[in-house]
């Protein structure tokens, strides 16, 4: 390249029409680097694919002629009165004790957990993010109160509680996400306390309020945008262990009762058929897995993708791990150097 | 400005019945004390930071009034009680005649149209998730004065005004420097056009070329919409340049105030003569020639501030009487009236401070 054109070049940079440089948001860095990000778009494009089954589940039902609730007492059930297996009489995960299709079953089960999942997550951070503002915010007694309230919640076993409210009302949808909703908004709230206290010294905020900004303006626009990352992180993080909680209470009997298609109702009456019956544990068990790990996994990437410093679990570990090995090897007894992604990138 | 002011001994403030229409902003008395608080659940006072312990000082219109002092003397905090930011222990904050003293936040809104800040951290003091166009908006937004295009535009306006490209409406505060950042925050102060600017060093965080743009920046817009300051800094020189009246305050107190030029040939309190020597000069002739007085020790807690003149363990003059009467900030024999100070042997014309023997502090 000639000088000439490395000139012509710089002019362009400089006559360049100052509108082509469009500020981009904190949200549109996140957003590129979670694309690049391969196990966090898988984990999405997981969930995705499990979200459409749950959706669809009537419509595989149809398909399949079998309905969440139908016991086909002739050909779902062996002539012991056991499970059929996998692939037997159409049944392409086998049937359960009374003859019902395991797989109609399991994407049943699906829309409970992710509606349990969804609601409950978002119920949740609403109310952890208005206490934990309030209390971070106000200070002073509200603060007081506020923390020590959240502390006894999170201090509250919910087994306990869970086994009380199922033995008064017996046990039901709502009772489930009541229970969950309650013990996960304390857990948000206490990060969110934290984030505002630290950041309502900022000098910001302070502008704000000699600009004569109340304390709700500066909650919501001054302070909640600058929240919005961890508590993003926190809910994606939430919704697996919602949906955790939720297959656990139902498979202790004291959540979704049972004739509904959930998937720790599934597990629970698979226990006594796991000996004879391996799909019945299996593929309840996995999809379980599947969700969770999937929800956990975006959660990571999201994590990562915010704040750029962390430390990635799965990216580009393995071409590290190999360099680092190679110059080991070259230089033996030398300390691998240290990589940018391992200062911060 | 050089207008001389009789003065009100008694109050020990510059005052004149018959030019109270030139005073913007009167400060009376000033106190603001924090308390300090121990123990966990159930917290208790155990003392009281004496932040700002007595202070008396005006603004005039179209005037800048400098205030300088150490770290921790209290600047800061009297400037957050002027603007209302924080409330007053006990005296009084009277802008244009009206007392507007621990105002409820509906009661003080009209006034935050009249006095903005400007925040010493570029970086801190605007919101980095916002875009440059809704920070500058916000005081139309918060007081309701515009809306929609009819916004956009007066933020690119005050843009335009204060030096920056209007077409960087939509950046974030990440993707300027830091005058350029400073800018933006004194474009923010601008949007109400009030009356009384308190800039808490605004320039203290930026190098000394970026410095000189902002504060010619200040003037011009001093110039345009006749906008007083009280411009806090501990840069000498910088407020040697901006101020017409200077303040030196000294753990609370005001030490030493008058014009600039009465403050800055002939201080007469030891705290002032001892900053004053303390300023690096650029012309290297001058700073040979001059005597350094070279304090001893910190500045006092102000949790436990000392008795009488709170300079005395520190002050190479003090004498006995210093640790046991406060002095009043009063005129001295021979001074103009407009310049007070507070000290019992206050520094003579051919007096050198440098040479006076130290003695140990009581």
């Amino acid at each position: 390249m000639s000088v000439t054109e490395l000139e012509f070049q710089a002019q362009q940079v400089e006559t360049a029409p100052e509108q082509a440089i469009l500020g981009r948001s904190q949200w549109q860095l996140t957003w590129r680097r979670l694309l690049h990000d391969k196990m966090a778009v898988a984990s999405f494009i997981v969930i995705l694919i499990i979200a459409l089954l749950a959706i669809l589940a009537p419509v595989v039902a149809g398909l399949l002629g079998h309905g969440p609730y139908q016991a086909f007492s002739g050909k779902g059930l062996s002539a012991d009165g056991l499970p059929v297996a996998p692939g037997t009489n159409g049944f392409i995960l086998g049937t359960d004790y009374i003859g019902r299709d395991l797989l109609v079953r399991i994407l049943y089960g699906a829309r409970i957990s992710l509606f349990v999942g969804l609601t409950t997550t978002a119920m949740a951070t609403v109310a952890g993010v208005l206490v934990g503002l309030v209390a971070g915010y106000y200070g002073g007694w509200v603060d007081t109160v506020l923390a020590r309230f959240i502390d006894a919640v999170l201090a509250f076993p919910f087994i306990v509680l869970a086994l009380a409210l199922a033995a008064i009302y017996g046990s039901s949808l709502l009772i489930v996400i009541g229970v969950i909703t309650f013990f996960a908004w304390a857990g948000i709230s206490r990060i969110v306390r934290g984030q505002t206290l630290s950041l309502k010294e900022k000098e910001y905020i302070e502008a704000a309020r000699s600009l004569g900004a109340g304390p709700w303006r500066i909650m919501i626009i001054d302070i909640l945008p600058n929240l919005m990352g961890p508590v993003l992180v926190l809910a994606t993080l939430y919704i697996p262990t919602a949906i955790v909680v939720e297959a656990t209470l139902s498979f202790l009997g004291i959540g979704i009762p049972a004739p509904t298609a959930s998937w720790g109702v599934i597990l629970s009456e698979a226990q006594q058929f796991y000996q004879v019956s391996w799909w019945y544990v299996v593929f309840p068990a996995a999809a379980l897995l599947i969700t969770t790990l999937a929800f956990n996994l975006l959660g990571d990437g999201i994590r990562d993708a915010m704040d750029p410093r962390t430390e990635r679990l799965f990216a580009g570990s393995k071409r590290r791990k190999r360099r680092a090995r190679k110059t080991a090897a070259a230089e033996p007894g030398a300390l691998p150097p240290l990589t940018v992604s391992e200062l911060g990138e | 400005m050089s207008e001389t002011l009789p003065r009100d001994a008694a109050a020990g403030t510059i005052r004149d019945p018959d030019f109270e229409d030139d005073v913007l902003v009167r400060v009376d008395n000033l106190v603001k004390h924090f308390p300090v608080k121990a123990g966990g659940l159930i917290s208790r006072t155990v003392g009281q930071v004496q932040a700002v312990d007595g202070v008396s000082l005006q603004i005039g219109r179209g005037q800048t009034v400098g205030l300088v002092g150490e770290t921790g003397c209290g600047k800061s905090t009297l400037a957050r009680c002027i603007a209302g930011l924080i409330p007053v222990t006990s005296g009084k904050v009277t802008f244009e005649g009206q007392d507007i003293t621990n105002l409820s936040r509906r009661a003080m809104r009209p006034y935050r149209r009249e006095i903005q800040m400007i925040f010493q951290d570029p970086y801190g003091s605007l919101n980095p998730r916002r875009r440059v166009g809704a920070i500058i908006g916000d005081p139309f937004t918060i007081h309701r004065t515009a809306t929609g295009a009819e916004r956009k535009k007066a933020v690119q306006e005050l843009m335009e005004r204060v030096g920056l490209n209007p077409e960087h409406y939509n950046r974030f505060p990440a993707e300027f420097s830091g005058g350029q950042r400073q800018r933006i925050g004194v474009a923010r102060a601008l949007a109400l056009r009030p009356k009384l600017i308190i800039c808490d060093e605004p320039v203290s965080a930026l190098d000394v070329s970026i410095q000189a743009q902002v504060l010619n920046l200040l003037a011009d817009l001093q110039a345009d919409f006749g906008l007083s300051y009280l411009f806090i800094a501990h840069d000498l020189s910088v407020v040697q340049h901006v101020s017409s009246a200077v303040v030196v305050m000294y753990l609370g107190r005001v030490a030493e105030q008058g014009q600039k030029d009465q403050v800055y040939t002939s201080p007469r309190h030891p705290y002032s003569a001892a900053l004053l020597s303390a300023a690096p000069a650029a012309d290297p002739e001058a700073a040979a020639a001059r005597h350094r007085i070279i304090l001893t020790g910190d500045v006092p807690s102000p949790i436990n501030p000392p008795s009488g003149c709170r300079f005395h363990p520190r002050c190479p003059k003090a004498q006995e009487l210093c640790s046991q009467q406060d002095p009043a900030l009063e005129n001295k024999a021979g001074d103009p009236p407009t310049h007070l100070t507070a000290c019992h042997f206050p520094v003579q014309a051919d007096e050198d401070l440098a040479r006076v023997g130290r003695r140990e502090p009581r």
